[in-house]
């Protein structure tokens, strides 16, 4: 049967399982947008290009099926780019659609035309350029595959006009049909390297699980959490991996890194086994390489083989699939104990002096903060407990990037998986709420909460303008200290307190009127006991976005703090845990 | 040539962009090129790239690992300078006016080149060989006076199965 290019996509992506696609059409993608009316895809047409962008990755994120954005030549490839670099830099799966100009009028600089191919090269897993119409079901099948298998990421497919108005004879490709001889993802475990691993597991005495977002991304959270609990080994999870392992579990740790628990970054560098499980060393966890864990030895299990030594050579790398690799050292580790056992060692070695240590550290560092100001000063980390407690366990967190990212994931306590939505890698601002709107699309069931700071906010807002038009409720509570907050939090640290460019004001916009004119419910929270009434009647809202413009004490840090570029060990706990640690070591005393 | 170099044989899919890709990878990453020779291959489904890099700036390792993940790239193979025939090919524009002209040719006979165009005052040669012998060859060449000079960057393959010995094939199973 032959149908044009425009429907041979539209259908392409229907076969793929695309449910949803997040866009905004113009000139080059027109032809597409046709097909789209007839389709059973529900479109959800956004205010700006990098709005779809994020949506998708939100989308991405709690069902873990690819986001599917589709954006025209030109400025709407140019304003995906950002989102796509968010979703490399996460391995987000990501479809994106562009459209071109026609294939004549390829490199005349004509109307809207770029390099979409060229200038997204570095920020996608892959990208193509269909220039057969005969193609594009190869080639979107293809682009799915790749988004989704392996170490998952963003791809791009840019179909010109008249490719896209052209005919063809319709087909539906089988894998044996990929043009791919160049990816051949490994995911299974060398068992050699498993054996090895699981005779360190057991004879180490001071090990510590390190679990990064792959975790997520194998759907590997039970696989992770039946390891640590049959090893007996504490788990910190980081910014990517928050939910993978949960919150009130006794051996959890909490995140490590630069505004990590204290307890998570010190028991990660006075270990002597780290199992690093779909983690990658990101500068923002190691502090100053050279001085990470200096005396652990590292497993590294990672689907991508790049990751392997290239920060931090492992004593054991093992390429494979995050879920599989950790099921087989739940196998051999079980093995290996017994093998212990009957050569009359015990199971494992004796581990009573770390636990010992992990909790004194919980006891004298806990996360905590100035709770009671006395003037009834709005506390950020006060909102997001407040937040927690008012909101059921399965509900997703989105953030931003900033102070707020780093309150929410240190005060918001994680139960499940998937609940966690947020920008890591690339630290994109104005992520939040056009990522939540697209976790809400993707999880109607869910309340969908985003934490977004003022800076943030005022880069996407326009997207609660979409929200409101399609009826996509969600609830976003502005932490708003009128500051670029984690800007100005390091020039108070490092620039003695020479602020430069980072005052915003709490009223400009004024943040209750602006949601109004774009369709939702604004409300302000401007003391701590509006805080609770202002949540429970955003919860009670279920037809239209809500906003809180909470405004918070402007001089409150994130804590604690390890400055970049410095060993962890000079974490800065800061003062309210300072404290604490005071009054706890003078109870012991 | 130092040690510090290392020759890669990139086999990698006869497709739009692909040099781009690789190119925009050794860039984004950080790495140094010394030389690129880039043809098809025996089968036209494919290209050889043939990479000399600089590994002072990065672990050839992580190089391999890194090029290997683009989607269009088949195949690496490490060739260690001894256990590969390489080959390269150089153009020389030289000042070869009637004093000198005879020392000029006799030089490129030694060294088995071919005079590929004759000037009123400087002649044009053809060279190949190890790279090593064009390097001799362009310094011999400089007392005279070279015009111009273009240089192929070098092409290799494994030597073969009595003496072959890759340090390390890449092709998808690394642990």
């Amino acid at each position: 049967m032959k149908i044009t290019g425009a429907q041979a996509l539209i259908r392409s992506l229907e076969k793929c399982g695309t449910e949803v696609v997040f866009g905004l059409p113009g000139g080059a993608i027109l032809p597409v947008y046709d097909p789209i009316i007839d389709s059973s895809i529900r479109h959800i047409l956004v205010r700006h290009e990098q709005g779809a962008g994020h949506a998708a990755e939100g989308y991405a994120h709690v069902t873990g099926r690819p986001g599917v954005a589709m954006v025209t030549s030109g400025p709407g490839l140019t304003n995906m780019v950002t989102a796509l670099l968010d979703a490399y830099m996460d391995s987000i799966p990501m479809v994106c659609i562009s459209g071109q100009v026609p294939r004549p009028a390829i490199g005349t600089d004509a109307f809207q035309e770029c390099d979409a191919t060229g200038i997204t090269m570095n920020v996608t897993k892959h990208n193509w350029l269909i220039t057969d119409p005969a193609d594009i079901p190869r080639i979107v099948a293809e682009a799915f595959h790749v988004a989704t298998t392996g170490r998952p990421g963003p791809v791009l497919v840019d179909l010109p006009k008249d490719v896209s108005n052209a005919e063809m004879e319709w087909y539906w490709p089988t894998e044996a049909d990929f043009d791919l001889p160049g990816y051949r993802p490994n995911l299974r475990p060398h068992p050699r390297m498993i054996t090895e691993a699981a005779r360190l597991i057991a004879a180490a005495e001071r090990p510590v699980i390190y679990a990064g977002g792959g975790i997520l991304k194998a759907r590997a959270a039970e696989a992770l959490r039946a390891l640590a609990e049959q090893c007996q080994i504490p788990v910190t999870t980081t910014l990517m991996a928050r939910g993978a392992f949960p919150d009130e579990h006794p051996l959890s740790l909490g995140m490590p890194g630069m505004h990590g628990e204290y307890t998570a970054v010190t028991a990660i560098q006075k270990s002597d086994l780290l199992i690093a499980l779909g983690s990658r060393f990101d500068d923002r966890v190691t502090g100053k390489v050279a001085d990470f864990a200096p005396g652990a030895k590292v497993i590294h299990v990672d689907v991508d083989p790049a990751e392997l030594g290239k920060v931090r050579t492992p004593e054991v790398p093992i390429v494979a699939d995050c879920k599989m690799a950790i099921e087989e050292l739940v196998r051999a580790h079980a093995k290996e104990m017994s093998r212990r056992e009957s050569a009359g060692e015990a199971a494992q070695a004796d581990r009573s002096g770390w636990h010992a240590q992990i909790a004194e550290w919980k006891r004298t560092y806990p996360l905590v903060y100035d709770k009671e100001p006395g003037d009834g000063t709005v506390k950020p980390q006060g909102v997001i407990e407040t937040l927690r407690e008012m909101t059921l366990d399965d509900t997703i967190l989105v953030s931003g990037v900033g102070q707020h990212q780093m309150w929410a994931s240190q005060y918001w306590k994680f139960h499940y998986p998937y609940t966690w939505v947020n920008s890591g890698g690339a630290g994109t601002m104005g992520f939040a709420v056009p990522a939540a709107l697209g976790a809400k699309v993707g999880r109607p069931d869910r309340t969908v909460w985003a934490v977004d700071g003022d800076g943030c906010f005022q880069m996407t807002a326009q997207e609660i303008v979409t929200a409101a038009m399609e009826r996509i409720p969600i609830k976003v509570a502005i932490l708003n200290n009128a500051y670029l907050g984690m800007v100005r939090q390091w020039q108070e640290l490092f620039y003695e307190e020479r602020y430069s460019e980072v005052y915003l004001s709490p009223d400009l916009p004024d943040y209750v009127k602006w949601t109004e004119a774009m369709g939702g419910i604004g409300l302000r929270v401007e003391s701590e006991d509006e805080v609770a009434p202002a949540i429970d009647k955003a919860n009670s809202i279920t037809d239209r976005p809500v906003v809180i413009d909470f405004r918070i004490d402007a001089r409150e840090k994130v804590y604690p703090m390890v400055p970049a570029g410095h060993p962890n060990d000079d974490i800065m706990v800061g003062p309210a845990i300072e404290a604490h640690a005071a009054r706890q070591k003078g109870a012991v005393k | 040539m130092t040690e510090h170099h290392h020759v890669l044989s990139v086999l990698v899919e006869n497709k739009a962009g692909v040099l781009a890709r690789v190119a925009a990878l050794f860039s984004r990453r950080g790495y140094n090129i010394y030389s690129l020779a880039v043809a098809p291959s025996d089968d036209e489904r494919f290209s050889r790239i043939t990479i000399v890099v600089d590994v002072e700036s990065a672990p050839l390792e992580q190089i391999v690992k890194q090029l290997f993940k683009l989607i269009n790239v088949v195949k690496i193979t490490e060739l260690a300078p001894s256990a590969a025939v390489e080959r390269e090919l150089a153009l020389v524009t030289v000042t070869a006016d009637g004093a000198v002209r005879s020392q000029v040719i006799e030089l490129c006979s030694v060294f088995e080149g071919k005079i590929i165009d004759v000037g009123t005052d400087a002649i044009t040669v053809m060279v190949a060989g190890e790279p090593a012998k064009l390097d001799d060859f362009e310094q011999l060449m400089r007392a005279y006076g070279i015009v111009d000079l273009q240089r192929t960057g070098r092409v290799a393959l494994a030597k073969l199965d009595r003496t072959t010995q890759k340090l390390r094939s890449v092709t998808g199973k690394v642990s």
